[in-house]
């Protein structure tokens, strides 16, 4: 069973490679079962290997070595996959979640003319998060690693006509890649420090060949970071993620739910040897995490766009991710991404059914009075946005973030932080369910979604309950992964997390009934001015750069080429009389200083 | 040392080629050029069966029936692209036809 494991990235791959080279010529239908069928197959795939796995359980790792990649001189990365407890849940996660989400499409996107480039896109999506998560060495991870890169890019910018969605798309790719090219550069001196790419034996090497705390690893340790900041839209890489709302809902919902924005918790819980030898980096982890879920918190309170709202939201909830990551609880990271993955899926699906119900309105001060009109929206909507500010007792939310709260019990501050955090989650989610589906009616609904759209908003908001309620299997499974960790109470966390839960519930009422705006309030809602700093401090000094640069030597030479290109068509074009006895004459003059060469020389 | 029955073939091929050409060259009338051009055929031709006969040979006939083949086709395609001339134009003045200039 577990020898199949290559079929789950190659089946989604196959559908993007069928669909991108012949999808406008196969009927919508047909579009339809390739996209949804292949990641279905993948995703029972998953389940029958995850079941294989845990009854029969190999030593270690399960590894899968399909071919070298290419072999220069000690250099010899191969595709192979790498099959553990956490790569495995991944993949459960990647391809479940990723089934559901694909089915919504197939109603979502039932109008639009670009319906099997959309599919193409989001299985080539799916299939590089399968590779990046199974990959055995850094390279081939550093493979899905672009091509989900890529894919957000294209997925983004998925209605091209739109320029600003063409931006948006851009902004993501070029943002992403400012982390992309230190982890390029880490990837380059781990390869020069250790000798190796491929995971296991790096992490061994690592840890084996350098102390804790030398500078060839927090720098090796700081650069994947800076990877995975940019994947995961942290501080100070976030800006990218709010504008990448512009691509169509369900694509919101795989990069928040299942792909890229996990890639980089991921890549950290992957190497997390190595970020132990790096204690500055670890707490640089932990902050950042800290820092960015306040920030993104407050910029969630004031946005007006129902899938903004949500963009700061799932900032928010991975900064939960990378604080419990810095404090060294690997599998409760583990855990929230994989409770956030159902919920927040969930939240982009109802949103979605809402923005299409509403003719693509996206404002939440149009909407209102929803409850009635879109009970299965309102319903699982509920149930999703109380997952995600923690409701305790009830969703898996509030256990996989009770958890990490508690693992941050000792470093009073960032704990403070991680409450504080709470109250916001609660305030902005209640904001938006109270502003959307409560009060008058303002816009009359104008679509009923289809079952292909309420069926996945169902099953994922059953998981998003029951997501989260035993972890102590996952517990033990993850210990094979990762280090031990001393089991803390969590009790005082829990009521702290539940009293700062019902206070942001409280406020939240008032809050969502009043309309003035004062600047501070402006200024969160404009992301705390940094799409302004960075406009100033990188954007138009290179505007200014290559403005100024336009006529230097190098360009003159290629200037120069196609002038002389030019004046020779000029030259050219002028023979071209139409006349037939130039022609003729021409042919004559041409034979005769032919013959003339050959017979005289 | 050829023949004085070569060397005069020879000579007559020359004329009528340079006739032939300068036909071509200077009749704007496109039978006018067409007519030229079946001088220097026939010139070609006069010129292979000078030499066939310099060295008693029958190729250089055979390839004069070739010619000849060649020439009733060409003045048969010829013609038609003169009269779709003639119909675009209502002229045959080969300069007039010059639409396709660069």
């Amino acid at each position: 069973m577990l020898d199949w494991l290559w079929l789950i990235p190659a089946l989604p791959f196959a559908g993007a490679a069928l669909l991108l080279l012949a999808g406008p010529r196969l009927p919508r239908a047909a579009v339809a079962v390739v996209g949804v069928v292949s990641v279905g197959i993948s995703a029972v795939l998953a389940g029958a290997i995850a079941a294989s796995f845990l009854m029969h359980p190999p030593a270690g790792a399960f590894e899968q070595h399909l071919w070298t990649w290419m072999a220069v001189a000690g250099f010899q990365p191969e595709i192979a996959f790498y099959l553990d407890p956490l790569s495995l849940i991944m993949i459960l996660v990647v391809t479940f979640v990723a089934f559901w989400i694909h089915l919504y499409s197939a109603g979502f996107m039932a109008g639009d003319e670009g319906y099997s480039r959309f599919f193409g896109y989001m299985n080539l999506f799916v299939a590089s998060m399968i590779v990046l998560v199974l990959a055995d060495n850094l390279l081939l991870l550093y493979l899905g690693w672009e091509g989900v890169g890529l894919c957000s890019y294209l997925l983004i910018g998925f209605w091209y006509r739109d320029p600003a969605n063409g931006r948006a798309g851009q902004k993501a790719f070029i943002v992403t890649r400012a982390g992309d090219v230190a982890m390029a550069v880490g990837l380059f001196l781990l390869f020069h420090g250790l000798g190796t790419l491929r995971i296991p034996e790096l992490l061994a090497r690592a840890s084996a060949e350098w102390p804790a705390g030398s500078p060839l690893a927090i720098a090796a340790a700081a650069l994947l970071l800076g990877g995975a900041l940019g994947k995961s839209a942290q501080l100070p890489l976030q800006t990218w993620l709010p504008d990448a709302m512009a691509g169509p809902t369900p694509t919101s919902a795989l990069i928040h739910a299942a792909t890229m924005v996990t890639a980089g918790v991921y890549l950290i819980a992957r190497t997390h040897t190595l970020f132990e030898l790096a204690p500055p980096v670890q707490l640089a982890v932990a902050l950042i995490g800290a820092a960015t879920l306040l920030l993104a918190g407050f910029s969630g309170l004031v946005q007006n766009d129902i899938k903004r709202v949500l963009a700061y939201s799932t900032m928010s909830q991975i900064g939960y991710m990378f604080l419990a990551l810095g404090v060294g609880a690997w599998s409760a990271a583990i855990f929230h991404l994989m409770t956030h993955a159902f919920f927040k899926a969930l939240l982009f699906l109802a949103a979605g059914i809402v923005i299409e119900a509403l003719h693509h309105e996206h404002d939440i001060r149009r909407m209102g009075g929803l409850r009635r009109a879109l009970p299965v929206a309102f319903w699982t909507f509920l149930i999703g946005g109380c997952a995600l500010a923690g409701l305790p007792l009830v969703t898996a939310g509030a256990y996989s973030k009770d958890w990490i709260i508690a693992s941050t019990a000792p470093h009073r501050a960032l704990w403070i932080c991680a409450i504080v955090g709470v109250v916001l989650t609660s305030l902005y989610t209640f904001r938006l369910i109270v502003l959307v589906f409560l009060g008058p009616m303002r816009t009359p609904v104008s679509k009923r979604p289809g079952y292909a759209m309420q069926i996945p908003a169902l099953v994922l908001a059953v998981l998003s309950i029951l997501g989260g309620f035993d972890r102590g299997p996952f517990r033990t499974w993850m210990a094979s992964v990762f280090p031990a960790q001393p089991e803390r109470p969590e009790i005082a966390s829990q009521i702290a997390a539940s009293l700062a839960f019902l206070i942001g519930l409280g406020l939240a009422i008032p809050y969502a009934r009043r309309s003035a705006v004062s600047l501070l309030e402006r200024f969160w809602a404009a992301g705390w001015g940094f799409d302004w700093l960075y406009d100033r401090l990188f954007v138009r000094p290179i505007v200014w750069a290559a403005r100024i640069d336009r006529a230097d030597a190098i360009d003159s030479i290629y200037r120069g080429a196609a002038s002389a290109t030019r004046s020779a068509w000029h030259g050219l074009a002028l023979t071209q009389t139409g006349k037939l006895r130039w022609y003729a004459a021409a042919i004559a003059g041409g034979s005769i200083l032919f013959l003339a060469v050959v017979i005289f020389l | 040392m050829p023949s004085p029955l070569t060397r005069d073939g020879l000579i007559l091929a020359v004329i009528l080629f340079a006739l032939g050409l300068a036909g071509v060259l200077v009749r704007r009338n496109v039978i006018f050029v067409l007519m030229s051009l079946e001088i220097m055929l026939n010139a070609a031709g006069l010129a292979f069966i000078s030499a066939g006969a310099r060295w008693h040979q029958p190729d250089g006939q055979v390839v004069y029936l070739f010619i000849l083949a060649m020439a009733g086709a060409e003045v048969a395609v010829g013609l038609a692209l003169v009269l779709a001339l003639y119909h675009q134009n209502r002229s045959l003045d080969a300069d007039a036809a010059s639409r396709m200039k660069g």
